[in-house]
């Protein structure tokens, strides 16, 4: 392949665009293809395409030319942490291990020094300019750290309004609860407010704040990936 | 933006500025049992260095080899790895599953 197809991707993955690669198994040859170029497809590999990325899933499909394998490129998970508290160090750094890329939002300049957050996007705002400023898609997850309900809630308004595929909200039983009457009263329903896990994380006896860290991360897999097999 | 830890293409381009050959290995197919999906990649320079992984372990030393070949020759490649009778220990899968692989140099422009 040329190093021109491998340039587009580090592009595409840069921009946050969905793109593929096509590789005919019979000649070897193989194509970029962006969103637009997609579209300029043969139905029937059209379908293929956008199934395959729907799916998040390379695959190898039968057409009328050969065998043509598909492979996926997704942009970049993403991960919004709102609170650049002591979690979030770990969180971060986990995060980018797992192949997301970080934001943290804490208007507090204290908390959000790149001293504390090496290599890690730093948004020094308040939570609901923060958000508003950031794209949020169906690969990005929210995670609210700070328990401060005027940093927390415009942030967890945000997110809810979004097609985000996890919201996490750090917090007791009780300030959660609390928490969700607030948001109640922003307009959000029952059935709305139920996709916030709080207390957040998967209940592991995590203590620490990597532990935690561990917590949160674990259910963003699942929420991403599906339920567990066992 | 912080970059993720196995950015196999990122990498491959880097060896590429720094002047030596790459090769991107990817899973094509797989049945039964296998450690890694399907559009799996691992990046490999002309130095046997790699990036990234198309199994758990099991056949990434034959497919650096075979990269190091394809970057040779500048063809591409389709491989099928599955359990081997006498060597399993050495390029079979020891999960049971099979593996299709495509091994293609990348040309510098």
């Amino acid at each position: 392949m040329k190093r021109e197809i491998l340039e587009q991707l580090n592009q595409a993955q840069a921009d946050h665009t969905p793109c593929v690669t096509l590789t005919a198994l019979s000649t070897g040859s193989t194509r970029f293809l962006s969103c637009e170029a997609i579209d300029r497809q043969p139905s029937d590999l059209r379908q293929a395409i956008e199934s395959a990325l729907a799916s998040d899933r390379s695959a190898a499909v039968e057409t009328g030319e050969g065998r043509v394998f598909i492979n996926v490129f997704n942009p970049p998970l993403t991960l919004i942490i709102v609170g650049a508290v002591h979690i979030a160090q770990p969180l971060s750094q986990m995060a980018v291990l797992a192949g997301y890329d970080v934001t943290v939002v804490d208007p507090r300049s204290a908390f959000a020094t790149s001293d504390r957050f090496p290599g890690i996007h730093l948004v020094e705002e308040w939570p609901d300019e923060a958000l508003d400023g950031l794209t949020i898609t169906t690969r990005t997850a929210v995670v609210t750290l700070t328990h401060d309900p005027k940093l927390d809630d415009p942030a967890l308004d945000r997110a809810l309004n979004s097609k985000c595929f996890y919201i996490g909200s750090l917090g007791s039983k009780k300030t959660h609860s609390a928490r969700l009457t607030r948001l109640e009263g922003l307009g959000h329903g029952a059935e709305v407010l139920a996709r916030i896990n709080g207390p957040v994380g998967l209940a592991i006896g995590a203590k620490s704040p990597a532990e935690i860290a561990v917590s949160i991360l674990a259910q963003m897999t699942e929420a991403l990936r599906g339920q567990p097999s066992s | 933006m912080a970059h993720s830890a196995d950015d196999i293409i990122g990498q491959c381009l880097a060896w590429q500025d720094e002047g030596l050959s790459v090769a991107l290995a990817t899973v094509i197919e797989t049945w039964g049992s296998a450690p890694r999906p399907v559009g799996s990649q691992l990046g490999i320079n002309e130095n046997g260095d790699f990036v990234g992984s198309v199994s758990g372990g099991c056949i990434e030393g034959a497919v650096v080899e075979e990269a190091l070949d394809a970057m040779e020759t500048g063809q591409a490649k389709l491989l099928d790895y599955g359990v081997s009778n006498t060597k399993a220990w050495e390029v079979g899968l020891a999960c049971g599953g099979k593996i299709q692989i495509y091994v293609d140099p990348v040309l510098a422009s």
